[in-house]
């Protein structure tokens, strides 16, 4: 963990010259849920961030108020990356789940394997529209509570204010720990293959 | 996290950059490699492009986040360089189509990945 603070620049943690495929996941949430802790407690890089810029004419959603022109609205988002073998490399996305950033999911985050929601218990509803959308975008997802307070709501009172599917699995976590980290991706990634065997009809997305 | 203020800087720089081109088709994880040594008259950003991932493959979005320009804007950059074969590009194969299920070989991979971690 120590070595992570003096971490050489990430041009120094280079791919594998055989890297040849890359994959993704999201990790999605409100303001200062975790998500860059997360990215960062799994990720073999020191978490980098950039942003992607659209002007507004191209955004396609109203926004009331918003000033028509030469505007540019900003999304920013930080990865990191996990090396699975020769060939596959894994990059963690944090990506911000508020409503301005939906309009760039697809560009920015189609073809993901999936997603991880974080949730602050404290916040519950700030989660709500992540869901929603992920939903909407067809993009199975396990939701995770990071807890910030010793006490909060038990999982099944979570659930409900999430208004979750009981199929989906909902998770603690502590996103500085690699080890609770590591263990919320291998639920995501255990969901996605125990939705292969729904039976079919069942498969709601 | 970054300090960098994009919301006050000005859209037409990287317009300038560009040309004011846009392209989406270049995947964030798909991989860059030089096929090339930086050369004059390349502009600023394509010989940083080049050293970035002379090496080894560079992901777009690593070179994103390494040159602080917008994904968007390294798209474009990419795409020219890769019209003028100056770079080669390895794009995800694993990733799945819009509303389906990555397939299992791939979450078998990515398992065994997470596991030896
Ligand atoms: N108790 C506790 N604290 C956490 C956990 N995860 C993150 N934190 C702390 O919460 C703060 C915010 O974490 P970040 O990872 O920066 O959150 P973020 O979602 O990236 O925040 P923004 O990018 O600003 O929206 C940091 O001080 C973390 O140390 C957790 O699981 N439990
Ligand atoms: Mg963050």
């Amino acid at each position: 963990m120590d070595s992570r603070i003096s971490d050489p620049p990430a041009a120094a943690t280079p791919l594998r010259g055989t890297a040849a495929d890359g994959l993704k996941i999201v990790i999605v949430g409100g303001f200062g849920v975790g998500k860059t802790t997360m990215v960062g407690s799994v990720s073999e890089i020191r978490p980098l961030s950039t942003e992607e810029v659209m002007t507004r004419a191209g955004v396609g959603i109203d926004e009331p108020g918003a000033v028509p022109g030469k505007t540019t609205t900003t999304v920013a988002f930080d990865f990191g990356r996990i090396t699975l073998n020769d060939r596959q490399v894994l990059y963690l996305f944090g990506a911000p789940g508020q409503q301005r950033f939906w309009f760039l999911w697809d560009q920015l985050f189609g073809g993901s394997l999936g997603a991880v929601v974080l949730v602050d218990t404290r916040r519950i509803e700030e989660s709500w529209y992540a869901i929603d959308r992920l939903e909407h975008h067809g993009m199975p997802f396990v939701v995770a509570v990071n807890r910030f307070a010793e006490r909060g709501p038990s999982l099944p009172k979570v659930r409900a204010a999430l208004d979750l599917d009981e199929r989906v699995p909902l998770v603690e976590c502590d996103a500085r720990l690699r080890e609770s980290s590591k263990t919320v991706l291998i639920e995501l990634v255990r969901y996605l293959t125990a939705l292969h065997h729904r039976p079919a009809g069942e498969d709601e997305r | 996290m970054s300090a960098r203020r994009h919301e006050q800087e000005d859209p037409d720089r990287y317009f300038t950059i560009t040309g004011g081109r846009r392209d989406a088709s270049l995947d964030l994880v798909a991989l860059v490699v030089a096929e090339i040594g930086p050369l004059p008259g390349m502009t600023s950003e394509q010989v940083r492009i080049l050293r970035l991932c002379r090496d080894h493959p560079v992901a777009v979005v690593e070179l994103s986040a390494h040159l602080a320009l917008p994904v968007s804007v390294v798209r474009i950059l990419l795409r020219d360089m890769l019209a003028d074969g100056r770079i080669s590009v390895r794009h995800p194969v694993s990733a799945p189509e819009p509303e389906q299920l990555p397939d299992l070989e791939t979450l078998k991979q990515v398992l065994v990945g997470l596991q030896n971690l």
